[in-house]
């Protein structure tokens, strides 16, 4: 098999980076999973990420990842072996070797989760995942779009509990594990979508993690030459900076489990006197300049810091804060009807239409 | 009352003596390799220039970076046991994990993971074990440690395990300093961990920098109270700082605003402290510094302090001026404090910030005619180049859309006159020393961050409850119980979590006891 790169502990702070930018605001702090996948490369060696295509057809292919509200994963801290756990679990159930371990989520936390378990199963890690992007629930994945069934399902705590699930829709997965995560103390870790490599061929965000590794190259880099770091992003996503501006309000409220809210930006620079409006539900999902609607969601609507770049999350906004928003197109699985009808505008309950960023 | 104010920096130990709300006097002495007699001659000039004896003043307060900088420089640390209780979960991770080789050889790689811990709601992860507990108490025994940091997971919402560890430890150690994670830091385990090993191994240090100081003020005569002041411009008495030396972290900076907000009167600013190489930028708030909400590093080791946002760009009086083909620059090299060999106007050879404002009969400073050659375009373009440095800064630090003023303080305020970016300016008498009437006027606070679930209780009911808090909090670190009233109210849904689980976060603040 060819390897497309080894990521060592070095790469996993890009990485993580990267995963922060492509968390649009939400997706919990990639900090605790860096630290975790750290570890596990510095006690089982650097992990091995390869391209889709090397993975045979009849190749089993598992994603995993952690479950959960970020404000608990950044207090009670995993046990350690829940991700191999559930890993394994998954694993006898399906009565074969996995061959390979996916990403679900390439923004957030769960960007670096994956090579946990890359590393201390030695399996190769495929450069992808199932978002492009983060979303907050379970079956908002391409997997989703493609057929592929979230179950056989493995959920383990940190107390050596563990759950598999059997369901009839992803949509029930996403329900029942949300329940027992709670009850597991409001996270956990878990395998899921077990699927065939043809399958995934299909159904994978290609190149994601590379892309994370790339986006936290890029502004280290911007930031120690002096350059501009957001105009460096800009350049590799192929974004559209939306507005500059200052945050003037921001209104927070819990609502269906979500922590839903909406900022306002007061323009600076070219955008003195005008207005830009973001809603949000753990990522940003509406951008809305004087009332007029910018970009929407599946496309991945960014908010970072004006001087160095960094990106920053819809729990850390305050006031004041001089920010630019960027937006850039989404994975093009999530720009069919399927897509819009499983994580557009109106899944979430805006009463806007998706409206399509042209491709960059 | 009386009382007198110090604030112990890396160059100067300045010194102001107030009579109530008037400053009588103000001095800068040189800081001293061993701290305390620079602040014994400190106190003898400031009281011989307001003509008063040491046991007239009431009270003294001190603003040290003595702890900080042993963290940074790795130095007076003792040998520290970290012990968690969270078992099974967040062994993944265990204590100083994220911490720099060289501080972490310096206190021992010494940690152990019990039972204990809590879930978000407040359920027990596991039982807390005592059997567990003394063993390890044999084994820090066994290991000569005398300093112990407990943390128990999600302590912020119940404190019980941390509790109760502490007591069977101090049982067990008669001898070991214990701190708790929940008597000093928020919800993110490794950052309030973090604190409290920092905390512990400043426990040695601590005893003997509380006892220099009570032995500097017993030398000049004085018999009164004393405190240290905290990064977030509140007081501690002496024996509190002993135990949580952790506390007095950027307690610098967070003075010179307090300071600033005093001298002029405003409660709701910006602040720009000039000194000779940088100027630090912040925000005042009700009189208080604006905190950071992100992660703080100090000497390499990520915490969440209660720690004032401010930042540092490299404009001081100090700052050299050079006119190069791009433009005019000022900084961010400086001359530092050789500003008084190096800079034209004292017969040196280095046009600074200082040698520009002084050409353009800004300010009265060495001798005017070393600088009359500089051309009025070099003046103007330097002066512009100035002007625009701060108002970007001002512009970053701006936290409301209201128009608030400019406070301008520290040695190198020379550099600024008419307002920054359409803001009022404001130059307050005794700017130069603004860092030691910080410390001087320090108030005593109290402070909650917890979560409550709103299906239980209405969120105004949580409010209630988390303010009251808050005041026993303050009335017990000092405070008058009149005077206190809350700075600070903050609740933040959490995500994914049922029951409306908010965590609130609530600061208390009072005048200082006079009795």
């Amino acid at each position: 098999m060819k390897i497309l790169r080894t990521v060592d502990v070095a790469d996993l702070d890009d990485i993580a980076i990267g995963g922060a930018v492509l968390g649009t605001g939400g997706g919990g702090d990639p900090y605790i999973g860096k630290l975790m996948a750290q570890q596990a490369i510095r006690k089982h060696g650097p992990v091995t990420l390869v391209d889709m295509d090397e993975l045979a057809d009849d190749a089993l292919v598992v994603p995993v990842c952690m479950m959960g509200a970020p404000t608990v994963m950044t207090e009670k801290l995993p046990q350690g072996d829940e991700l191999m756990n559930a890993f394994t679990a998954l694993e006898k159930r399906m009565g074969r070797r996995i061959d390979a371990v996916l990403c679900a989520e390439a923004g957030g936390v769960n960007s670096t989760t994956p090579f946990v378990v890359a590393a201390a199963s030695g399996l190769p890690l495929v450069d992808g995942d199932g978002m492009g992007r983060a979303f907050p629930e379970l079956q908002m994945v391409t997997f989703t779009l493609s057929g592929v069934s979230a179950t056989p399902m493995v959920l383990c705590d940190d107390k050596g509990n563990s759950i598999v699930l059997d369901t009839v829709s992803n949509a029930w997965t996403e329900r029942l594990a949300r329940a027992a995560t709670i009850e597991m103390g409001g996270s956990a870790l878990l395998a899921f979508y077990p699927m065939s490599g043809r399958v995934a061929k299909e159904a994978v965000v290609r190149g994601t993690l590379s892309l994370c590794a790339r986006v936290g190259r890029t502004l280290r880099r911007a930031r120690s030459a002096h350059a501009d770091p957001v105009a460096a992003l800009v350049d590799l996503l192929g974004a559209q900076v939306l507005f500059h501006g200052r945050i003037a309000d921001i209104e927070r409220r819990t609502e269906g489990g979500f922590a839903r809210g909406q900022a306002t930006f007061r323009g600076v620079e070219r955008d003195a006197g005008r207005s830009l409006r973001l809603e949000f539900q753990n990522e940003f999902l509406i951008a809305e300049r004087d009332g007029e609607v910018l970009a929407t969601t599946p496309d991945l609507i960014g908010v970072v810091e004006a001087d160095s770049g960094a990106p920053v999350t819809t729990d850390s906004l305050k006031y004041g804060q001089r920010l630019v928003t960027l937006a850039w197109p989404c994975h093009p699985l999530w720009r069919t009807p399927e897509g819009i009808e499983l994580v557009g505008p109106r899944y979430f309950r805006y009463d806007v239409d998706y409206r399509p960023l042209p491709a960059g | 009352m009386i009382r007198i104010g110090i604030d112990v920096g890396g160059t100067n130990t300045d010194a102001v003596l107030m009579n109530g709300t008037q400053v009588m006097a103000g001095v800068k002495a040189a800081t001293t390799a061993d701290v305390m007699s620079g602040v014994v001659r400190a106190l003898r000039a400031v009281l011989g220039a307001a003509g008063l004896q040491a046991e007239q003043v009431d009270v003294v307060m001190i603003g040290t970076t003595h702890f900080t900088n042993a963290v940074v420089q790795r130095r007076d640390l003792a040998p520290t046991a970290a012990v968690r209780l969270c078992l099974p979960a967040t062994a993944s991770l265990p204590p100083m994990v994220d911490w720099p080789e060289d501080l972490r050889d310096v206190i021992g790689h010494h940690w152990w993971l019990a039972h204990g811990g809590n879930e978000f709601d407040g359920r027990p992860i596991s039982r807390l074990d005592p059997d567990e507990l003394r063993r390890i108490a044999g084994e820090i025994r066994e290991r000569g440690i005398r300093s112990v940091a407990i943390t128990s997971v999600f302590s912020p919402v119940s404190t019980e395990f941390e509790r109760e560890a502490g007591r069977i430890m101090a049982e067990a150690l008669p001898e070991a300093h214990i701190t708790l994670s929940s008597d000093i830091g928020r919800i993110g385990l490794l950052e309030r961990e973090n604190a409290a090993i920092m905390n512990a191994c400043l426990r040695d240090l601590s005893r003997e920098v509380v006892a220099a100081f009570r032995r500097a003020l017993t030398d000049v005569g004085f018999t009164g109270r004393f405190y240290l002041t905290q990064n977030d411009g509140t007081l501690m008495d002496a024996d509190f700082a002993e135990k949580f030396p952790v506390l007095t972290f950027a307690s610098g900076p967070t003075n010179s605003m307090r300071g600033a907000a005093f001298l002029s009167g405003v409660r709701d600013a910006i602040v720009v402290d000039i000194g000779g190489t940088t100027s630090d930028v912040g925000s005042l708030q009700k009189g208080f510094p604006r905190q950071a909400t992100v992660a703080v590093e100090v000497g390499g080791v990520r915490t969440n302090f209660r720690m004032p946002d401010v930042f540092s760009i490299g404009l001081g009086g100090g700052s050299l001026v050079v006119d190069g083909p791009d433009g005019v620059t000022v900084g961010p090299r400086s001359v530092g404090y050789r500003i008084v060999d190096e800079a034209l106007v004292f017969g040196g050879q280095t046009l600074t910030a200082s040698d520009i404002v002084v050409a353009d009969g800004g300010a009265e400073l060495g001798d005017r005619a070393k600088v009359a050659h500089l051309s009025r375009d070099l003046i103007r373009r330097a002066r512009d180049r100035i002007a625009s440095m701060l108002e970007d800064c001002v512009e970053r630090a701006r936290i409301s859309a209201e128009p608030l003023p400019v406070i301008v303080v520290g040695g190198g305020s020379i550099l600024v006159e008419g307002p920054i970016a359409g803001l009022d300016l404001i130059k307050p008498d005794h700017f130069a020393v603004a860092n030691a009437v910080g410390a001087a006027i320090a108030q005593v606070s109290g402070e909650v961050d917890r979560v409550y679930a709103l299906a239980e209780m209405t969120r105004d009911d949580a409010l209630a409850d988390a303010k009251a808090q808050a005041t026993e909090a303050a009335i017990a670190a000092g405070a008058l119980a009149g005077s206190v009233e809350i700075v600070d109210v903050e609740d933040v849904p959490l995500a994914y979590l049922p029951g409306n689980a908010t965590r609130v976060r609530v600061k208390a603040v009072g005048d200082l006891h006079a009795g």
